[in-house]
């Protein structure tokens, strides 16, 4: 499979902005180093729990936010990725590396090119009740994306919208309504149909079954499958359920504290998990089998703040398995076996 | 097991304009003594309306149509018919022999007043003999133990301050103290009360596993993180050691591994306190996890109650077991639902799920399926079982 995007070493931080001057007095490090690859066609699940930074990370791979360094690369060619990086470790600031960084580094690219990239790449946000226009219609709503992009106008937009509400399950009676018509099912039905009106090749879904019931949840994620096969999408899927992340995901990266601790394939994170914090946020997920209710294991404490991220591994005041080491040096992420990754000076 | 709480021919509606909202019909439950009950459905199924319906907190337009609720509180008081109780004798139960834990942990708190000032509260209401006999003996060893000039001097004011607690232990509202806490200035003659109150609000925080309880007890909520408001939440429902806690959806909020650490406490509390607990939630593995018996509800009916091992390894109701097929599993199709939830204002005839049930029956469109029971302590609401 080829590479899709590739994020190395990213970075996102947030000033803390204090005192009367409103001067920075000190970073929410949100992203701090994360390095990962998305292939074309996966699924690709972020786990983790609130503030480790996995919608952060979604956002600023989308460019809705500027990252503060490193690169990401959107469909760029693995000959030109190691050009820039054999050009960067010089350590010169040539100004062939410039015009090739602003070529094709996404992280720099300016707003014209930016929106060039959004028709490509789109996102599904979180809470179906506060991402829709309350006073626009919802045939509006989808057609805005393809007014903005001036992709389509006139009859042949009217008629791209009505098909794509009715290929996510709407119905065509439907289309002069307002969001609050509908259901919050249909609402995030409503919001895929914007993000897939640009035909976008990649999706990013900020936990967009979270406000649903099972029995929804189940209809948008079945949706998602469908629509996956169907346009031969990429998807990011940020979860704190990691149940869903198991069933539908091909690959799965584990977040704590903006950094990444743990990628690999379902079985590899939920049958063998290699770093503690993964093991214990599998351990502490509840499934409906009153069997599974012995050997879970508990964290004590809980996350810390990531404007004062403890040193070394950000999880060794919780960790059970900590040393002096970890205190010390932060754990690189090192390939433990196929396509596995952890990061940990001890892993399990 | 005797039952703590029975709750027959339950209905609750909703005078709206659009018309009148069914919210529960017709609901049989019974809580037994010393087990935790979860009931799961989706959302306006009518779970968090059963547990207001307890506590006679339907909030308005809605309002408890008919049917009794029965409490049974073998201390004192004996079989209570909360539906017919008078309202003061209802507020000296809510909090006291039941209480709630709410989803929102956030707003469940009151933002201007301190963690310890809002727990307090419980005990300096329902708890007020206890606080003035406490205090009384605090006063009596002051008067055993004081020596010396300044002692002496104050000894007057301490065997006055003996007389005043000792009416409070001995009647929670008398005349003397309840002139005096209307009184500005002299309000503050009972503060000893307050004093016992904040030392046992912090007892309480220590049982919740709260770190460092006395410096929690004078933080604002705002200063607490989602989890620790959550223990604090809990520890004002359990101020008074009830009979009843009810947890609607109380870890809906919060992160996996604080889940794990609250359903920890949860189990834990029932173990040391006995009480009944009643869990309201959507998350069918939650109510695996802590759960003694399940109950399912749709559309304002009970689908189906049955153990918890039951109800997940045999579910006899075509809603459950569309329920449990729609959770998430690794190496299974997901399968869904197929139509909406029940339209609460003109729900369908007959069986409520007949509309989306896979093998529904003419008959099921006409007549309402009673629960029966197809097994020892397996109630199902279905024509077909």
């Amino acid at each position: 499979m080829n590479t899709l995007i590739d994020i190395r070493g990213l970075k996102k931080y947030f000033p803390i902005l204090g005192g009367v001057l409103r001067k920075p007095v000190g970073m929410v490090k949100a992203v701090d180093g994360v390095t990962l690859t998305i292939k074309q066609g996966q699924w690709l699940g972020l786990v983790g729990e609130s503030g480790c930074g996995k919608t952060t990370l979604a956002k600023t791979v989308v460019r809705l936010l500027r990252p503060t360094s490193g690169h990401i690369y959107f469909d760029v060619p693995d000959e030109v990725k190691a050009e820039i990086e054999a050009l960067e470790s010089l350590g010169k600031n040539s100004g062939k590396l410039t015009s090739l960084v602003k070529e094709n580094d996404l992280a720099t690219f300016p707003g014209s090119k930016v929106r060039l990239f959004r028709r490509r790449a789109q996102l599904v946000h979180q809470d179906p009740f506060t991402s829709l226009d309350p006073r626009m219609k919802i045939k509006h709503i989808v057609a805005e994306p393809l007014t903005i992009h001036r992709i389509l106008s006139g009859e042949a937009q009217e008629k791209a919208v009505r098909e794509l509400l009715i290929r996510v399950g709407l119905s065509a009676g439907q289309l002069g309504r307002y969001p609050h018509q509908f259901s919050g099912g249909q609402r995030q039905r409503i919001a895929i149909a914007r993000a897939l009106a640009t035909k976008p090749e990649f999706i990013v879904f900020d936990e967009p079954t979270s406000a649903l019931d099972v029995s929804v949840q189940a209809q948008i994620l079945n949706l998602l499958k469908d629509l996956k096969g169907e346009f031969g999408l990429t998807y990011v899927y940020i979860t704190h359920e990691l149940l869903i992340a198991e069933s539908v995901c091909d690959y799965i990266a584990v977040m704590y504290l903006g950094k990444v601790v743990e990628m690999g394939t379902p079985e590899e994170i939920f049958h063998t998990p290699r770093h503690p914090y993964a093991q214990s946020l599998v351990a502490a997920t509840p499934v409906p089998d009153p069997k599974r209710r012995v050997g879970r294991i508990v964290l004590p404490g809980e996350v810390p703040s990531p404007a004062n991220p403890p040193p070394g591994c950000t999880f060794h005041p919780r960790c059970s398995r900590a040393s002096q080491e970890c205190r010390e040096l932060e754990p690189p992420l090192e390939l433990v076996g196929d396509d596995h990754y952890v990061a940990c000076f001890h892993p399990l | 097991m005797e039952n703590l709480v029975t709750i027959r021919d339950l209905a609750v509606r909703f005078y709206t304009y659009e018309g009148v909202v069914h919210a529960i019909d017709d609901l049989d439950l019974d809580i037994r003594q010393g087990e935790t009950l979860g009931i799961v459905g989706e959302t306006g199924s009518g779970k968090s309306m059963t547990a207001l319906a307890i506590l006679r907190l339907i909030p308005y337009p809605g309002r408890i149509e008919s049917g009794s609720i029965v409490f049974f509180d073998r201390d004192g008081g004996g079989e209570l018919e909360l539906l017919t109780l008078s309202e003061g004798r209802m507020r000296s139960i809510r909090g006291n022999k039941i209480s709630m834990v709410f989803q929102e942990p956030g707003s469940a708190l009151n933002p201007v007043y301190t963690i310890g000032d809002q727990i307090s509260e419980v005990f300096l209401l329902h708890r007020r003999q206890e606080l003035g006999h406490r205090a009384k003996q605090r006063v009596e060893s002051l008067l055993s133990d004081g020596s010396g000039l300044a002692d002496s001097v104050r000894r007057p004011f301490w065997r006055w301050q003996r007389r005043l607690y000792n009416k409070i232990a001995q009647k929670s509202h008398p005349v003397e103290p309840r002139l005096l806490s209307h009184i500005p200035l002299f309000r503050r003659l009972l503060w000893r009360l307050q004093d016992e109150a904040s030392l046992l609000t912090v007892n309480m925080l220590k049982d919740v596993e709260i770190p460092d309880p006395a410096r929690v007890a004078v933080h604002y909520p705002h200063e607490l993180s989602g989890g620790m408001k959550q223990r604090a939440v809990i520890a004002m429902a359990l101020a008074c050691s009830p009979k009843l806690l009810i947890a609607d959806e109380p870890t809906t909020s919060l992160d996996v591994t604080i889940q794990a650490q609250m359903l920890e406490l949860f189990r834990r509390i029932k173990a040391d306190t006995g009480a009944s607990v009643l869990f309201i939630t959507h998350n069918l593995g939650v109510a695996a996890e802590v759960c003694d018996r399940v109950a399912v509800m749709y559309a304002g009916r009970l689908c189906e109650i049955a153990g918890v091992e039951e109800i997940f390894l045999h579910p006899s109701h075509p809603y459950t077991k569309a329920l449990l097929d729609a959770v998430p599993m690794p190496g299974k199709e997901l399968q869904t639902i197929p139509g909406a939830l029940a339209d609460a204002l003109n729900p369908p005839p007959g069986c409520r799920f007949h509309p989306r049930c896979p093998s529904a029956t003419p008959m099921c469109q006409q007549e309402r399926a009673r629960l029966k029971e197809v097994a020892k302590d397996h109630m199902v609401a279905c024509h077909l079982c």
